[in-house]
């Protein structure tokens, strides 16, 4: 009837209870010896404690179980997400057992069709393998002329600026995410500590000489309050990843390709990176647009609301135009003033094609994804 | 006429604990209310005088309550208690090294017990010392005076003298041996017992005079709770119980010795 039970010299105040545990949960009823001496006052007391009853050294397990109604948080794999976590299930990893009564937790963001992309896995496990040193850069100054170094420093002044920004939005919605959708915290984790390492990169590029860094527009500063302001997962992420990153994708590729060799080292860097940000943005907007395709109207107006918040700004800081053109340059010659003027020009018209592919992958045709691209911020970003 | 509840404030989760019981009797249709009192000797003397109509007593509140309802003709009733209440044991102590083995060796000794009205760390024990002859010295941890030891801080605090080496044997209830054990505070092997109580009783609902309807139905609702209910299982783990069962008394016998040895505490006004 009873399973005996021998826990030999072992007692309750070094781990019986597992074995007296173990035996109740494969029998009922548990007949417990062992030589230890408070075997019997410690049987009692952790019976008592549990709800099992005790009728000499034999426990019979009770009733209450903690177990009851307990909900399963989907599965740990990928496909184990569900439309909609339960806001219980809180901090729990996916595919835990989840128990009944555990107060809910207000992440916002909890819907799948608003924030889940299958590439999320992917591009995630891409990041943590192309993480990179900051310290393995060779850090000297190239030795530039004192008036190309202070384009350069400009420029970077603009970037950090904008990265700042671009850090801040992920890390805004990923306190808001359900910790259900992993694999987007991991992203959007990831993406943070990039925009966190492109700041650094970026200030040492800038601080070389002196810790005195360019200028910072009002102008610049309300574009970019306008994308932290935005409420909405979707939208941020269309007018930041999208629109933004991607057009700076281009600026950083313009670096790599005109810069100096340690200014082309990082952006190159911070190039592949910010690929990988565009790419996100666009996979999970296209998740959102196939579940809900009246997300695309809210896109639209989206930009548009945008572009008239920011129409009595200035639009790009006047100093990182004309430092772009002279760190092209790489001199004041005339000539090649010139052809750094040129590149400016042709990184404008690059940005603006970028920007209109990656509307027409989100399904927008030739004449609105061009009236969209035309809208976006003259900042850039 | 609903239910008035008394229950005494040893801990800040009383008043989580009630508040959540009260939500759980007003859905059930009871009315219900609670008062809290900061000692069992007050809230005994409330019960009789009829501010309240049902006590959350101690084992020791509940023999005062007994006694005070016999002496004006009256009569008590433990309805409900919990399952953690019934058959507790309390151990005495002593350090593993100690030439203490019996109880009879802890003649003359230092005995570290709770607060002086603490059944289970106190008065039950040195009642046992007291029945075979054994003339100790009693020290007492009193952490809260009038809360019957419901504060584990006493026998927290003799267990620590006994490994300070400040008293020869520590008295505890059995379950907080072995919590004293996982917490550190007697380590495994540290300690050895030379001695357990008989069984006993200890808290129950007390109700004075026959019971009314609605204690019935308190009564009924007490034990229909289950642990298993993921609404009620926060506050049963609270109150540290899986069930509440039907009242009883006979385990109250050890510590009624105790009380005819060393007396009842008087009620507060
Ligand atoms: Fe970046
Ligand atoms: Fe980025």
């Amino acid at each position: 009837m009873a399973t005996e039970l021998d826990l030999g010299s072992l007692g309750f105040d070094r781990g019986a209870h597992l074995l007296v545990k173990r035996a109740l949960a494969a029998s009922g009823q548990v007949h417990v010896r062992g030589t230890h001496p408070e075997l019997l006052p410690h049987l009692r007391a952790w019976a008592r404690s549990q709800g099992h009853a005790l009728d000499g050294h034999t426990v019979t397990r009770g009733r209450a179980d903690r177990w009851t109604g307990a909900t399963r948080a989907g599965t740990a794999a990928p496909d184990g997400v569900v439309a909609h976590p339960e806001a219980s299930w809180g901090f729990a990893a996916r595919g835990a057992l989840v128990e009944a009564g555990t107060a809910p937790q207000p992440f916002a963001l909890h819907a799948r069709d608003e924030v889940w992309t299958d590439d999320a896995a992917r591009l995630y496990a891409q990041a943590a393998a192309a993480q990179w040193d900051p310290a393995s850069i060779p850090w000297e100054d190239p030795g530039l002329d004192p008036e190309v170094e202070a384009a350069v420093v400009q420029v970077f002044t603009y970037l950090i600026e904008n990265e700042t920004a671009a850090l801040l939005v992920p890390a805004r919605f990923l306190g808001q995410l359900h910790p259900h959708f992993r694999e987007v915290a991991q992203v959007l984790a990831i993406q943070v500590a990039d925009e966190a390492r492109h700041i650094e990169v970026f200030t040492r590029r800038a601080a070389l000489r002196s810790p005195l860094l360019g200028s910072s527009t009002a102008s610049g500063q309300a574009s970019l309050g306008t994308l932290l302001a935005e409420p909405d997962f979707a939208l941020a992420g269309f007018l930041l990843a999208v629109l933004g990153e991607g057009s700076f994708l281009s600026l950083l590729r313009f670096l790599a390709e005109h810069g100096d060799p340690l200014t082309r080292t990082i952006t190159r860097l911070a190039a592949q990176d910010e690929a990988r940000h565009v790419a996100f943005g666009l996979s999970h907007l296209q998740a959102h647009l196939r579940a809900d395709p009246a997300l695309r109207a809210r896109l639209v107006a989206a930009v548009e609301g945008r572009h008239d918040a920011l129409r009595d700004t200035a639009g790009l800081n006047a100093d990182v135009f004309d430092s772009l053109v002279v760190l092209a340059a790489g001199s004041f010659a005339p000539g090649a003033l010139a052809r750094g003027w040129d590149a400016v020009a042709r990184l404008v018209a690059e940005m603006d094609h970028g920007r209109r592919v990656r509307l027409e992958t989100l399904g927008f045709g030739d004449d609105e994804a061009a009236r969209l691209s035309a809208l976006h911020t003259r900042n850039f970003m | 006429m609903g239910i008035l509840l008394g229950a005494v404030a040893y801990d800040p989760k009383v008043v989580t604990i009630w508040d959540g019981f009260a939500r759980f009797f007003a859905e059930a249709g009871l009315e219900f209310d609670y008062v809290l009192y900061t000692t069992y000797e007050r809230q005994v003397a409330a019960h009789l005088r009829g501010d309240i109509n049902v006590a959350w007593n101690s084992p020791l509140a509940w023999l005062q309550a007994k006694a005070a309802a016999a002496a004006a003709g009256r009569e008590a009733h433990a309805i409900v208690m919990r399952d953690t209440d019934c058959d507790l044991t309390s151990v005495i102590a002593v350090r593993a090294d100690s030439p203490i083995h019996t109880l009879e060796d802890l003649a003359g000794k230092r005995v570290g017990v709770g607060a002086a009205d603490s059944p289970q760390a106190t008065m039950i024990p040195l009642e046992l010392l007291a029945g075979i002859g054994v003339k100790v010295e009693a020290v007492r941890h009193d952490v809260l005076l009038g809360k019957h030891g419901d504060h584990i801080g006493g026998e927290r605090d003799a267990a620590k003298a006994l490994m300070r080496g400040e008293v020869d044997a520590a008295c505890m209830i059995d379950g907080n041996h072995l919590l004293f054990g996982k917490e550190g505070t007697l380590p495994a092997g540290s300690t050895r017992l030379i001695a357990v109580t008989e069984p006993y009783d200890h808290c129950n609902f007390t109700v004075l005079d026959a019971p009314t309807a609605a204690h019935r139905r308190f009564a009924e609702l007490l034990l229909a709770m289950s642990y298993n209910d993921p609404a009620l299982r926060p506050l049963l783990d609270l109150e540290g119980l899986k069930a509440w069962v039907p009242g009883r008394t006979h385990g109250y016998a050890p510590l009624e010795r105790a009380c005819r040895r060393f007396g009842l505490p008087p009620l507060g006004v």
